[in-house]
């Protein structure tokens, strides 16, 4: 990690003290196709306004990452090259501390190509399937050379009556969920994991994955005080964060909405 | 029929399509007639692009085309030749074929003796083989519309397949700052000329978050930078395969800018020899675009000083940089496609110190890519505390507005307003000398729409 790191928190399982929100942006600079930075700004500026503390670190290829070094892992996405690029160092050098951090509890968000590396395999149109991270329970595969790329708006209708998720979709491989992990959403507009069986992203526990960009935390904020509230109850189990008013996020959730026909009563 | 007569047929139609476009108010009649004419005569562009006797030049990239190929016109035109261009920018197949078609007479006869078309980054390879050009221009590769090509690998990939079917003897005249340009046409064949820029003055202090090139295309090890001047551009080395920054044969040195008032600095062509040129094209980036311009037209048979001098008299094209007067206070149209092009723009506004307001205006229709995730890619905190006011314009006007309000610009100082008209009105009230207006393609049309008919600027297509 970058020695904006916080010095090691050794942190005993409750803290009552000022509250923290520790961010691990995952190879920043070689996943971070569409915006994903305003991923991190979002979960960040959503916690300062609340008065709490943030850190964010950044680690690339070859720095080593700690479980207990961050509360939320996040992973963009990136084009094939620079996935090939990432994949053999997340799977061989990072996959134990966040393995080891899912099962403490931490929060990971990924987004479009760093959704596929989260899962079982990748299988590419020809040759051997490409390990995954295995934390979700799903695979990727590339729908042949002609099989057009899934792009467009995208609005998803969470489990449970949260409120619906909206952001654009751009992705070639086709995911597939299997039994160990429930899809985040339906597909109310736009394709989804595959555009077949209306699934849209995928949960474990607390491990996210998503095709939803645009990017996906800006335009959602119920979603992203999900996040932010998930990743503290890790150290901080009583944080309630104060509501934001939200004004131009409703506006603009609401515009997409209208547009696209997708208003959810 | 004959081929001659399906030449003349296609031609023929093309035009009425054209007059019936303008007549109709349909807009510029700048794809319309190239659509026709190709369904009369599908090579229509190769059958009318030979004719042309001092044969055609492609401008490919992602930024800078259009005015990287006014430039070049213009230069050309000074030098006595009669320039057949798809000026309005509709720059893909049908574009071209507009623009060939409106410039030949019944028989396929061309009203000029060259060609200068700006090329869509994707449809190069489609029109390559029909055009073939003398000089093909590569200005650089940023992301851009991902929606609609996917990846930035697919373009240049693309550009590597098209290299192989040019001419015999053509000359590509390419980026050497932007090593994914470099790259894809480094093992073209035919003659290369490089250009760049060599002023450290104007160096960043590191790569900026919306630099695409931080790895080397050959091997995935990272670049590395000794000086970069915006986005990717720069002075670059592999480390590993050993890949690097060529030595221009054009270079930018002594580069003064005057903000969004233009720019100065000295072309040094090396045996062409050296020429200090003046412009009103503000911004790096336009340097980038003159010193593409004027390599060309070297190789079109332009002697530098009066290529220079050419440069000198250039206004601006339609909404890049273009300047009017309304009401008695200065506007200023800066186009904006995507986060390395805005934040050349951003940091040339500001070159002038704090402004009372910026109108901003982001669109989400095709041309101007339908995903806009890129406006968190772009740096707007360069306006916090630096700009008093920002008027959030467009269909995503209220999405621009929730990007700035991050950007550590106060809510009450945006003022979302999506209707066009009505955002001007909003944005001048608060104007004291000049108003920024930095919109998406389709706004930018929009809101000339507006000042045209408030009469202060011509169509774009004239």
């Amino acid at each position: 990690m970058m020695p904006a790191d916080r010095p090691a928190a050794d942190s005993p399982a409750t803290m009552k003290s000022n509250p923290v929100l520790r961010i691990c942006h995952l190879y920043p600079d070689l996943l971070n196709l569409y915006g994903d930075r305003g991923n991190i700004m979002v979960l960040a500026g959503r916690a300062r306004r609340r008065g709490i503390e943030v850190t964010v670190t950044e680690a690339g290829l070859d720095d080593e990452i700690r479980p207990d070094g961050a509360d939320l892992f996040f992973v963009g996405g990136g084009e094939d090259r620079q996935q090939r690029i990432a994949v053999g160092d997340l799977v061989g050098r990072k996959r134990g501390p966040l393995e080891a951090a899912v099962a403490d509890g931490a929060v990971v968000l990924a987004v479009c190509g760093g959704y596929q590396l989260l899962g079982k395999f990748y299988r590419p149109a020809e040759g051997d399937d490409l390990p995954g991270l295995a934390l979700l329970d799903l695979w990727t595969e590339h729908a042949g050379p002609s099989a057009p790329r899934l792009i467009g708006n995208l609005v998803i209708q969470p489990d449970g009556g949260e409120p619906p998720l909206v952001g654009f979709e751009n992705h070639g491989g086709r995911t597939f969920l299997g039994p160990g992990a429930r899809p985040l959403g339906r597909v109310v507009v736009g394709f989804g994991n595959n555009g077949t069986d209306h699934t849209e992203g995928a949960v474990a526990g607390r491990v996210y994955g998503t095709y939803l960009h645009g990017p996906l935390l800006p335009k959602n904020p119920a979603f992203a005080d999900r996040l932010i509230r998930e990743a503290l109850s890790r150290r901080y189990p009583e944080t309630a964060l104060a509501p934001l008013p939200d004004t131009f996020e409703a506006q603009a959730r609401e515009a997409m909405l209208t547009r696209l026909g997708a208003r959810i009563p | 029929m004959s081929l001659n007569v399906r030449l003349s047929t296609a031609i023929a139609l093309g035009k009425t399509a054209a007059t019936l476009s303008r007549v109709l108010r349909r807009g510029g009649g700048t794809t319309m007639p190239g659509r026709v004419a190709r369904a009369v005569e599908p090579n229509v562009v190769g059958l009318l692009a030979r004719r042309l006797r001092g044969g055609t030049v492609l401008v490919a990239g992602t930024n800078g085309k259009t005015t990287t190929a006014h430039l070049i016109a213009h230069i050309m035109r000074a030098e006595g030749r009669r320039v057949v261009h798809n000026r309005a920018g509709a720059n893909l197949a049908a574009g071209i074929a507009s623009a060939l078609v409106e410039h030949a007479d019944l028989r396929g006869e061309p009203a000029g003796d060259l060609g200068i078309f700006e090329v869509d980054e994707a449809t190069v390879p489609r029109v390559v083989p029909a055009l073939a050009p003398r000089v093909a221009v590569f200005t650089n590769l940023f992301r851009d519309q991902l929606d609609r090509y996917g990846e930035i690998d697919y373009i240049s990939g693309l550009w590597r397949a098209a290299g192989a079917r040019l001419p015999a003897g053509f000359v590509r005249v390419a980026n050497a700052d932007d090593p994914l340009v470099y790259d894809a046409v480094r093992e073209m064949p035919g003659t290369l000329v490089t250009y760049g820029l060599d002023d450290g003055r104007h160096a960043l202090p590191a790569l900026e978050h919306t630099a695409e090139a931080r790895y080397c295309y050959r091997c995935g090890t990272p670049y590395e930078y000794a000086v970069t001047y915006f986005g990717h551009m720069g002075r670059y080395r592999c480390p590993t395969c050993g890949v690097a920054r060529p030595d221009p044969d054009l270079v930018a040195r002594e580069i003064e800018l005057a903000g969004p008032d233009g720019a100065a600095f000295t072309v040094d062509a090396g045996p062409a020899g050296r020429a200090r040129v003046t412009t009103r094209l503000p911004g790096l980036y336009n340097v980038y675009n003159i010193l593409a311009a004027v390599g060309a037209a070297l190789q079109l048979g332009a002697p530098l000083a009066r290529a220079a001098d050419a440069v000198g008299s250039f206004l601006p094209a339609f909404g890049r940089a273009e300047r009017m007067t309304l009401d008695g206070r200065e506007v200023q149209i800066l186009l904006v496609k995507n986060p390395a092009g805005f934040n050349e723009v951003l940091r040339t506004i500001l070159a002038g110190g704090p402004l009372p307001v910026v109108l901003i205006a982001i669109n989400d229709l095709i041309a101007d890519g339908r995903d806009v995730s890129w406006l968190w890619d772009v740096d707007f905190e360069m306006l916090a505390g630096r700009a008093a006011r920002v008027v959030a314009g467009g269909l995503r006007a209220e999405d621009l507005a929730v990007r700035l309000e991050y950007a550590g610009i106060p809510a009450a100082a945006i003022e979302v307003e999506r209707s066009y008209g009505a955002a001007l009105d909003r944005a001048l009230a608060h104007t004291t000398s000049r108003l920024f207006i930095l919109p998406t393609y389709t706004a930018m049309l929009a809101i000339r729409a507006v000042l045209e008919r408030r009469g202060v600027v011509g169509r774009f297509w004239e």
